[in-house]
């Protein structure tokens, strides 16, 4: 997967753990929790939604880099770039 | 309910679950029975934790959210107007705030700011703490509202609604109570708490669940800390990775068969009788608009164990489910509906033969409609059918000791017990009423069987 593809992949999660949050606006450099209402419970189930559609194992240790899209996308790129587009 | 939630959450990220019933029904307290052609509500007065269309933030939205379900799903139409009624003095509540705080201000004009700094107080859903929660309500109430009687009257509904402790209440509970009642609110789907439940085995299992009801569990069996499995009533045995109880914190201590009896003392002791009486009018045509009354005689709120008698009708809660605001589509109930219920005495009920129970089913009954009808207007005349339900029928549906309606005195926020893939949810966990019983699973599912998977 390109960043791209990763990034529309994320979205497409936040879109299912967050059916009411307008996400056409959001800013990939702020921090998801200042822009979303999003919980401890949402974080878990990005990580779940990972490793259910792509495999991708996120350790415990590693949620830091899931706080903005774009640290989210660079974190995922190597984990992630040979896994095939949907 | 919260078992069912749990196994949500644990099939939709494909690990395989079983869900065990002992009942031929689900939902705990939280089902019905049928007699005479009509069914009678268990466990529903109100939904509590209601939240409207949209909002982000509480349990409803959280729930809704990690279930993948839509808010629509729930059918929740919210109340009318609810009270508060002490002898002389009234407290009208609904689901904005702001009439309680009206209501405050003019019974109690001294004490809204002291109301307003008790709100800003509340502890977060999120901050709950073991060392925090135990604090004593009643001395934290009194440091902030220096009047008796709107103390009293505070923690009517509140201990009434989720209290498991006698005369005082844990800061915790106390906390999470506030605001589901008042900063959030009351609903209840027309077609009552059935459409609930169906929505959420539906989608247990789509997700490739597996429910079994008649199905009770008499010992989870336990190796060198571990659980293994669990040995069912018929005597078969099932295996397990993790097993999440909803028993109640004793009955599952019980069913592992440890002679470890230390919480013995934490069993919870308030139980309930509740009065329904079937009608030919509906309540608002005798001039009766509200959906729940909690009444009290006296200026002192009493919430204890009944000693001298099988009840005590000092105090009680009317609820009317006819009086939400429901669909225009869907009308009203086919009959009207008076429910009330008082405190009552596991022991007495438990110890009487047939004969007597049903005497003093019929004694009771009369009593606690007596009682009630001081508040609200009298609709004995309209009663066309009725029954009551005892602690005897909460123990039946629930299987906590003591028919505890809100199980052990103490709470278990974690979740974990001495065996280490051995978890609790539901009541004993933490979290009552229906949206809080369904966030209890969710949250002990995602703490325990999805985070360390």
């Amino acid at each position: 997967m390109t960043p791209a593809e990763i990034r529309a992949a994320v979205i497409d999660i936040l879109e299912t753990i967050a059916p009411d949050e307008d996400l056409s606006n959001l800013d990939d450099a702020k921090e998801f929790r200042d822009q979303m209402e999003l919980d401890s419970m949402d974080f878990l189930d990005i990580v779940m939604e990972l490793r259910k559609r792509y495999r991708v194992q996120v350790p415990e240790e590693d949620y830091e880099n899931l706080v903005s899209m774009a640290s989210t996308v660079s974190y995922l790129e190597p984990k992630m770039a040979e896994t095939p587009a949907e | 309910m919260s078992g069912l939630a749990a196994g949500i959450r644990a099939a939709y990220y494909d690990q395989k679950v079983c869900v065990l019933e002992r009942h031929y029904t689900i939902g705990g307290l939280n089902s019905f029975y049928r007699l005479r052609g009509r069914n009678y509500d268990v466990g529903l007065h109100a939904v509590t934790n209601f939240t409207p269309p949209g909002t982000r933030k509480g349990p409803f939205a959280r729930l809704l959210r990690q279930l993948r379900m839509k808010w629509d799903d729930f059918g929740l139409s919210p109340q009318l107007m609810s009270s508060i009624s002490f002898p002389g003095t009234e407290l009208l509540f609904d689901n904005n705030i702001d009439l309680l705080r009206s209501e405050v201000a003019r019974e109690f004009p001294a004490q809204i700011d002291n109301f307003d700094r008790l709100i800003d107080s509340l502890v977060d859903y999120d901050d709950l703490e073991q060392k925090h929660f135990e604090v004593s309500t009643r001395e934290r109430l009194e440091q902030l509202i220096p009047d008796p009687l709107l103390i009293e009257m505070i923690l009517c509904p509140i201990m009434w609604y989720g209290n498991p402790r006698e005369r005082d209440m844990d800061w915790g509970q106390f906390c999470i109570m506030f605001r589901s009642l008042f900063l959030e609110g009351f609903a209840r789907p027309f077609d009552g708490v059935r459409l609930i439940l169906k929505k959420l085995v539906r989608k247990f299992r789509d997700l490739g669940g597996e429910l079994k009801l008649r199905t009770g569990v008499s010992k989870i069996k336990v190796q060198n800390g571990r659980a293994i499995g669990v040995v069912l009533d018929s005597g078969e045995e099932l295996g397990g990775e993790n097993i999440l109880s909803s028993a109640g914190a004793i009955e599952t201590f019980k069913l592992c068969e440890s002679n470890d009896d230390v919480h013995a003392h934490t069993t919870g002791q308030l139980s309930f009788v509740e009065a329904i009486s079937t009608l030919d009018k509906f309540p608002r045509e005798f001039g009766h608009d509200k959906t729940i009354v909690f009444f009290n005689d006296s200026e002192k709120f009493h919430w204890e164990r009944p000693t001298e008698d099988f009840c005590d009708v000092r105090t009680g809660v009317v609820c009317t489910p006819n009086n939400y605001c429901y669909d225009e589509k869907d009308g009203d109930l086919p009959d009207g509906i008076m429910r009330v219920t008082a405190l009552a005495d596991y022991e007495r009920w438990r110890n009487v033969d047939e004969q007597q129970y049903q005497s003093e089913k019929q004694k009771w009954f009369d009593r606690v409609q007596a009682s009630a009808t001081r508040f609200v207007p009298d609709y004995r005349q309209h009663v066309i059918d009725n029954d009551m339900f005892t602690p005897h029928t909460i123990h039946r549906f629930t299987w906590h000791e003591n028919g505890a309606v809100y199980g052990a005195t103490r709470k278990w926020l974690d979740g974990t017990t001495s065996i280490k893939n051995l978890f609790l949810c539901g009541t004993d966990q933490g979290f009552v009423g229906i949206i809080g019983s369904i966030v209890s699973g969710i949250s002990m599912a995602n703490q325990h069987l999805l985070a360390r998977s």
